[in-house]
């Protein structure tokens, strides 16, 4: 959990909005910081968590969270991390994406926890409302899952999460520049269809000019739906550096590098 | 993942078999260390050379285990193909087990053009003596005079115990000789041996995609990568992409194949994460026209870079380029287990084969973005001889470069 990131969404683990729909599209980077970010962000806020982890191993997740103050090992016992391993399910994408979005649906509807889970007053632990992660919807693109297949189960996923239990849904897709149109069809077209259903954006890109030790990129947070009373849409720029344990998030221009 | 070693304490060296001491290294880790290999400063993941060293410390120590490095090639594979033979060698080397796989030439041709290492302490395989009886007539030669209580001993160090370096080197000019290749077990994967029949058009996948996976995970299983085995697998897949594995990636614009080489890839990403293995992958991208493609293909792997080399290109007789043969371009470094990734500092390295060593430098002639009169010519010469900096950072030559710089505006005016 970054808290400059909390910041600047204006969430905190006691106190955030529900029913959103946040989308991550990383270009010429690496975003995963921020999967890992709001990974230990709903567990510390004591969430029940999904997590479709398509692109790198558990033990690469539980490493990395462990950095951040978080053991998934423990959540996973305790019944409230449920961890889908991609690498070691074999996902057939000829079938389409109906056993994917049966998972997902059994594990966020669920009972809260296991049955021989229980709090002190005596009763199953009480989770919050529950939280879809995916990592990365790319992956569903690379293994020959069409744009379409992905759209609709973006849309069930959105619709049983967020519209029927309340939770949040949190999607990574990872995009490349193209030169012309014909070439990546499929991942822009999906962040296009994605970013019309979602409520908050952050786009994520390298630097124009290249890699920087200093500044691994920009981030831009685009909220679409309006908060509460505020009319506003507003897009907000930063440009970030990804430490070992967390990432800084800084006004352009203003890395501690050059200040 | 493989799990971290944490055996950086002891060095690699077993108690030999000889017993000849009576001295035994007390471990107290549980996993004893595989040799050829060594935990990363960064994250104690445990780390394979690739067999240059150059190509080593620009990744941040080696290659993972358990991850994957795709080459893109360079026009004419000469590169990319001397940097796979790099990899197999160190695994003969290292004593790790080989599979080589590839669609064009025969595995074995591979195995036999592999370079022969610049040996001081790679034990070259010997008969094992048997210790003379004192009573037999003996050689004067062999007679020892001052260390006599040895003379029983065996020999020659018998088997052969790895070597305790980690990445070593090999002289270009001369091949592996034969009986120190063939100490090292190969599994080799020849395209045209497996038949196949032609692919349904609504699968993602390849007949020799599927048939390659198949075979590795044959191997992992048969040979134990996966589970109790304490040797590393290394994995070179030569050309995949290519024509030659039915793929027609490279042949067209619109490919009916697009995802035959990602679902492979993913599927290898699978099997290395749950077995003691290491894979190089070159792939001819220069081939393919499809750049988000190649993105994509970049993205599954682990670590991808791309060779550029000036053979046959108008850079071959510029003279700014005439120490190297080439341009390396790091694409992407993995942080598996950790946040952040460790990208090389400076992205404009130039690589040159040299006969004892394949160096990687930073050319700090690429910075500059101007076109230069042949006056300037012996400016550039100069501060390339102040400044040439092999693989440490070097604030000083940054500015030199902008000494010259502020100069050069007059000489242009």
């Amino acid at each position: 959990m970054f808290a400059e990131l909390n910041s600047i969404l204006n969430t905190f683990p006691d106190k955030f909005s529900q029913e959103e729909f946040i989308i991550i599209s990383e270009r010429r980077c690496d975003a995963s910081f921020l999967i890992h970010h709001f990974l230990s962000f709903y567990l510390r806020a004591r969430c029940k968590v999904c997590f479709l982890g398509l692109v790198q191993s558990f033990s690469h997740y539980n490493a990395v969270s462990q950095r951040l103050g978080v053991n998934l090992v423990q959540a996973k016992e305790k019944g409230q991390l449920v961890f889908l391993e991609g690498l070691q399910e074999s996902l057939d994408p000829t079938k389409g994406l109906q056993d994917l979005f049966q998972f997902v649906r059994s594990s966020c509807s669920g009972p809260s926890g296991p049955l021989g889970c229980t709090d002190r007053s005596g009763g199953p632990e009480e989770w919050g409302p529950p939280v879809l992660l995916v990592d990365d919807l790319g992956v569903l693109l690379s293994l020959g899952v069409s744009v379409g297949t992905v759209l609709d189960f973006s849309h069930y996923c959105r619709a049983t999460v967020c519209s029927r239990l309340q939770g949040n849904v949190v999607m990574l897709l990872h995009c490349d520049e193209e030169e012309d149109d014909g070439d990546d069809e499929g991942a822009e077209q999906l962040l296009k269809g994605l970013t019309h259903q979602c409520s908050l954006t952050l786009h994520v890109q390298g630097l124009p000019t290249g890699y920087c030790r200093d500044i691994h990129g920009q981030m831009e947070v685009c909220w679409r739906r309006q908060q509460a009373d505020e009319q506003h849409t507003l897009n907000k720029l930063f440009q970030y550096k990804v430490h070992d344990k967390g990432a800084s998030f800084f006004a352009r221009g203003t890395s501690s590098a050059f200040l | 993942m493989a799990a971290p070693v944490s055996g950086v304490g002891n060095p690699g060296v077993r108690s030999s078999s000889l017993n000849s001491t009576s001295f035994q290294k007390k471990t107290r880790s549980k996993l004893l260390s595989i040799p050829g290999t060594r935990p990363s400063v960064q994250n104690g993941q445990l780390l394979v050379s690739t067999g240059v060293t150059s190509l080593d410390f620009l990744l941040g120590g080696g290659l993972a285990v358990g991850a994957v490095l795709l080459i893109e090639e360079d026009y004419y594979d000469s590169y990319s193909r001397m940097i796979l033979k790099y990899f197999l060698a160190e695994g003969v080397v290292c004593q790790h087990e080989l599979f080589v796989a590839s669609a064009q030439d025969s595995p074995n041709d591979i195995l036999q053009e592999l370079p022969s290492p610049i040996m001081d302490d790679v034990a070259i395989p010997k008969p094992v003596e048997q210790p003379r009886l004192s009573s037999e007539p003996q050689d004067s030669l062999d007679t020892m005079k001052i260390a006599w209580r040895y003379q029983n001993l065996p020999k020659v160090q018998s088997t052969l115990t790895s070597s305790s370096r980690f990445g070593h080197y090999y002289d270009v000019s001369k091949t592996m000789e034969a009986e120190i290749r063939q100490a090292a077990k190969c599994h080799c994967f020849n395209l045209p041996d497996h038949p196949q029949q032609t692919t349904p058009s609504y699968s993602p996948t390849l007949e020799s995609y599927s048939a390659l996976l198949k075979s590795l995970q044959e191997v992992i299983q048969k040979e134990g990568f996966a589970g109790k085995s304490r040797n590393i697998l290394r994995i070179g897949l030569h050309s995949l992409g290519s024509s030659l594995w039915g793929d027609d990636l490279c042949c067209c614009d619109n490919p009916k194949h697009t995802h035959a080489l990602t679902t492979f890839l993913y599927g290898l990403r699978a099997l290395l994460r749950s077995s003691l293995a290491v894979a190089v992958v070159t792939v001819p991208s220069h081939l393919i026209q499809n750049r988000a493609l190649m993105g994509r293909i970049a993205k599954l792997s682990d670590t991808a870079i791309a060779l550029e080399s000036f053979k046959g290109s108008e850079r071959e007789t510029n003279p700014l380029y005439k120490d190297y043969h080439g341009l390396l371009h790091v694409r992407q470094v993995p942080h598996l287990n950790c946040l952040a990734s460790q990208f090389p500092d400076h992205k404009d390295l130039a690589f040159k084969l040299k006969r004892k060593q394949f160096s990687i430098e930073v050319n700090f002639f690429l910075l500059s973005l101007f076109t230069f009169d042949i006056h300037t010519f012996p400016f550039i010469h100069l501060i390339g001889l102040t400044c040439a900096c092999t693989e440490s950072e070097c604030n000083l030559s940054f500015w030199c470069i902008m000494f010259f710089v502020q100069h050069i505006k007059y000489l242009l005016i």
